[in-house]
C-alpha cells in the first residue's frame, strides 16, 4: 500500500538507465531529470524506447542497469502498486467487469481509503461525465474512454502521472481538442505530467520540456520552441518539422556573426545557433522562414539567388514551392496566403531570401536523411 | 423480373428454416420422441399377473415419490461426488490455464494439443487404466505407504476416492478449454493497470483476473458438473456396491432388474435436480452481468 499524499514527492531522476532484452538494447545509458510539476514529453519514431523508458519509470520493467530516482527516493526496483505513479494506459487497459465509479474508485479503495464518493465525483466533474458514473466502459466512445483512463489516474493525485501515447486511438479532430483539455487539467491539478508520444504536434502543443529520443537515447532536449529554431543534430531538425539543409562552410567570423559560403554565396547566422564542430556545415533553414521574391525586385537578409519554381501545391493556408537551386538541391518553401499576391507558378525565375538570425548550423558529417525516414504515424505498440 | 425479385425474397425468409431443418428433423425423432416415451413410461405400473417387464400406463405418479426415497442415498452421493470432481478440476484447471494463457509463450499450441490429447483414446480404456494406477502396485499406492500417510490395509481402488478423482481426470479438459479461453482473451494490460493502481499481485487477481475469468469458470463447471451427476462409467469401474451413484442405479434398473417405470422416474428426477442447480448456479454467478 501507498500512502500517495505523504509520499516522496519531487524531481524524477533517472541515471544512467541502460534497458536490454539479450542482444538488444531498447534504451542506452539514459539520463534525465523530470522538474516536478513540469509538462514533460519523450517525443520519438517507433522503436526509440520511449515506451521502455515510461514502463521504468511506473516499475512494469526493471532497468538492466542505472537507477530511478523520485525526490531522494529511490525507486527502482520498487513494484508498481509501491510507487506513488500512475499510468493512462494506450487504449485505456480500463477494467470492463467495472462501472465507471468503481474503475475511477479502484486506486483509492486499493490504498484503503473508505469514503471515495467525493474525491471520484470531483474527478468525474473535471472530465466533465459525471453522467457516465454508473455505466461500463464498453458503453463509453472512445474519447469517454480516454478521459476515464485520465480521471482513474488522476484521481490518486500521483507525484507523477505518466501518459503512454494516451490520444493515439483518437480522430484527429478529437486528439487536437484533448491535446487543449489535457493540458489545461495539467495546470489545474498541478501534478508532473510525463507524456510519450511519436507526434511532434502532439508534443509541441503540449509539453514545457520536449525530450527527442532515438535509438534508445535522448537526441536533443529543451522546450519546443528551442527545439524547433535551435536543433542540434539532423535528426532533430527533421523529425520536429521540416528543414532545408544546404551544405556548406564557414568562412570567416562579423562580430557575434558567422560568415557562411553555400555554394559561393556568402549568407550571415548567428554564432550561437551553430552547432559545428568544424568549418564544414549543413545550414538549416525552415522552409516558413524563407521569403521567395521574382529575380530583380529589391530583398533583405541572407539570399540565395539563381532558383526557379518546379513545383507548387496551393494548400488553402499556405502555398508550398519547391525551388529548385543552382547546385542541384531542391528548396521547400512555405508561403503565407495572406498578401493578396497570387503565387508565383512554375518555371518562375526567383531569389529566396530570410532573416539571418533564423539560420541554424549542423555539423557537416551530419546524415540529412535522419529523422525523415521514419513515418511519424506508424505507430507500433508493441515498440 | 418482379417473380425473380418476389422469389428471392421469398428465399430469404425461408432460408433460416431451412437451414434449421436437419437438426430440428434429428432432434425430434431422436431426443423429444424418446424423452416423452420415457416421460410416459415413469408413470406406468406392471400389468397384474403379467410377466417381468410387462408395464401398462395408470398415471402413477407416485412412481417418482417411491423412487426417490428408495434411492435418495445415491442421489446425495450422485451431487456431492459430482460437487467434489467439479471442484477439484477447478482447482487443478484454474492455475494450468492461467499458465497456459499467459506464461506459456510459444508452447501455448503444444500444450492446448496435450490437454485434448488423452481424447484420442478411449474414455472406457482411460478409466479402466486408474484402476491400475491406483492398484496396490501403482504409483501412487507404494511410496504413501512408505511414508505413512496411509495404513498397510488401506487401498485406494474401490472407493468413493477412487471414483470422484477417475470422474476429476476424464472431466478435466471440459473444465480447462473454456477457462483458458476466457483467460487468454482478458487484456494483459488491465492486469498492468490494477498493479499501477495499488494492488499487488493477490489482489489484483481477486479484483481484475477472477472477475474478468468467470464466464470461462461458469462455462467449466457447468461442463463439468453436468455429465459428472449422471455418470455411472467411473463409478461401475473404479467404485464399490456402497458408492454407487444414481446413473448406476438407472443403468441397473433399465438393464438388469427390467423395472422401466422407476428408471424413467429417476432419470426425470436426476434432470430436473439438474436443471434446478444450475439454473440457480447462473442467477447468482451472474454471468450476463460479464462482458
Amino acid at each position: 500500500m501507498v500512502d500517495v499524499s505523504s509520499a516522496t514527492r519531487g524531481d524524477l531522476r533517472l541515471t544512467r538507465i541502460t534497458k536490454s532484452y539479450g542482444d538488444f538494447t531498447a534504451v542506452d545509458d539514459l539520463s534525465l531529470t523530470i522538474p516536478e510539476g513540469s509538462f514533460f514529453a519523450l517525443l520519438g519514431p517507433s522503436g526509440c524506447g520511449k515506451t521502455t523508458t515510461l514502463r521504468m519509470i511506473a516499475g512494469l520493467e526493471e532497468p538492466t542497469v542505472g537507477s530511478i530516482h523520485l525526490g531522494t527516493t529511490d525507486i527502482t526496483t520498487k513494484r508498481p502498486y509501491q510507487r506513488p505513479i500512475n499510468t493512462v494506459f494506450q487504449n485505456y487497459a480500463l477494467f470492463p467487469h467495472l462501472t465507471i465509479f468503481e474503475n475511477i474508485a479502484f486506486g483509492l479503495r486499493r490504498r484503503g481509503i473508505k469514503s471515495v464518493d467525493a474525491d471520484v465525483n470531483k474527478v468525474l466533474d473535471l472530465v466533465e461525465l459525471p453522467h457516465l458514473a454508473q455505466r461500463k466502459p464498453t458503453q463509453l466512445s472512445g474519447g469517454q474512454q480516454q478521459r476515464i483512463a485520465l480521471a482513474r489516474a488522476i484521481v490518486n493525485r500521483p507525484a507523477l502521472l505518466l501518459l503512454d501515447e494516451p490520444l493515439g486511438a483518437l480522430d484527429l479532430k478529437l486528439r487536437r481538442q484533448m491535446q487543449i483539455e489535457l493540458k489545461w487539467i495539467q495546470r489545474e491539478v498541478g501534478l508532473t505530467f510525463v507524456h510519450v508520444t511519436h507526434d511532434q504536434e502532439e508534443a509541441m502543443t503540449m509539453a514545457d520540456t520536449i525530450a527527442v529520443m532515438n535509438e534508445g537515447g535522448i537526441e536533443q532536449m529543451g522546450s519546443p520552441a528551442d527545439l524547433y529554431d535551435n536543433p542540434k543534430t539532423a535528426f532533430v531538425a527533421n523529425f520536429l518539422g521540416q528543414s532545408n539543409l544546404i551544405k556548406g562552410r564557414i568562412e570567416g567570423t562579423d562580430g557575434d556573426n558567422l560568415v557562411v559560403d553555400l555554394y559561393g554565396q556568402k549568407i550571415s547566422m548567428s554564432k550561437n545557433r551553430s552547432h559545428a564542430v568544424d568549418s564544414s556545415i549543413y545550414a538549416g533553414i525552415r522552409p516558413e522562414k524563407f521569403r521567395i521574391s521574382l529575380t530583380g525586385t529589391p530583398t533583405r537578409g541572407n539570399v540565395l539567388t539563381g532558383g526557379h519554381i518546379e513545383e507548387v501545391s496551393y494548400i488553402g493556408v499556405s502555398t508550398q514551392y519547391q525551388v529548385a537551386m543552382p547546385w542541384g538541391q531542391e528548396l521547400m518553401v512555405f508561403e503565407q496566403n495572406d498578401d493578396g499576391v497570387p503565387p508565383f507558378d512554375k518555371g518562375d525565375q526567383v531569389v529566396i531570401s530570410w532573416e539571418p538570425n533564423f539560420t541554424f548550423a549542423l555539423r557537416g558529417d551530419e546524415d540529412v536523411e535522419a529523422g525523415t525516414e521514419v513515418a511519424p504515424d506508424d505507430l507500433d505498440e508493441d515498440e | 423480373m418482379i417473380l425473380m425479385r418476389m422469389s428471392k425474397a421469398l428465399s430469404k425468409v425461408k432460408l433460416p428454416y431451412l437451414l434449421l431443418l436437419p437438426g430440428f428433423l434429428f432432434l425430434f425423432t431422436f431426443f423429444i420422441l424418446p424423452i416423452l416415451n420415457l416421460a410416459q413410461t415413469s408413470t406406468q405400473t406392471p400389468i397384474a399377473g403379467g410377466d417381468t417387464g410387462e408395464y401398462e400406463q395408470t398415471l402413477r405418479f407416485a412412481n417418482y415419490i417411491d423412487a426417490f426415497i428408495e434411492n435418495r442415498e445415491q442421489f446425495a452421493r450422485s451431487f456431492i461426488f459430482a460437487i467434489c470432481a467439479t471442484l477439484l478440476a477447478l482447482a487443478i484447471a484454474y492455475p494450468l490455464a492461467y499458465a497456459i494463457a499467459f506464461k506459456a509463450g510459444r508452447f501455448k499450441n503444444i500444450l492446448l494439443v496435450l490437454i485434448i490429447a488423452p481424447f484420442f483414446t478411449s474414455f472406457l480404456l482411460r478409466t479402466v487404466a486408474w484402476k491400475q494406477i491406483l492398484g496396490e502396485e501403482g504409483f501412487v499406492v507404494p511410496p504413501l505407504r512408505t511414508f505413512g500417510i496411509i495404513g498397510e490395509s488401506t487401498t485406494l481402488t474401490s472407493t468413493s476416492f477412487a471414483v470422484v478423482i477417475g470422474m476429476t481426470y476424464n472431466f478435466l479438459p471440459f473444465m480447462t478449454l473454456p477457462l483458458y479461453a476466457s483467460l487468454e482473451r482478458i487484456d494483459p494490460r488491465t492486469m498492468e493497470a490494477s498493479g499501477d493502481l495499488y494492488a499487488n499481485g493477490i489482489t489484483t487477481f481477486r479484483r481484475v483476473t477472477l472477475p474478468l475469468s468467470m464466464p470461462g469458470v461458469v462455462a467449466g463447471t457447468l461442463l463439468t458438473f453436468i455429465p459428472a451427476a449422471g455418470d455411472y462409467v467411473n463409478a461401475a469401474i473404479l467404485g464399490n456396491p456402497n458408492s454407487k451413484m444414481l446413473g448406476n442405479v438407472i443403468e441397473s434398473r433399465f438393464f438388469k432388474i427390467v423395472d422401466y417405470p422407476t428408471a424413467a422416474a429417476l432419470s426425470f428426477t436426476l434432470m430436473a435436480a439438474i436443471l434446478i442447480l444450475v439454473t440457480l448456479y447462473i442467477r447468482k454467478a451472474g454471468t450476463e452481468e460479464l462482458v
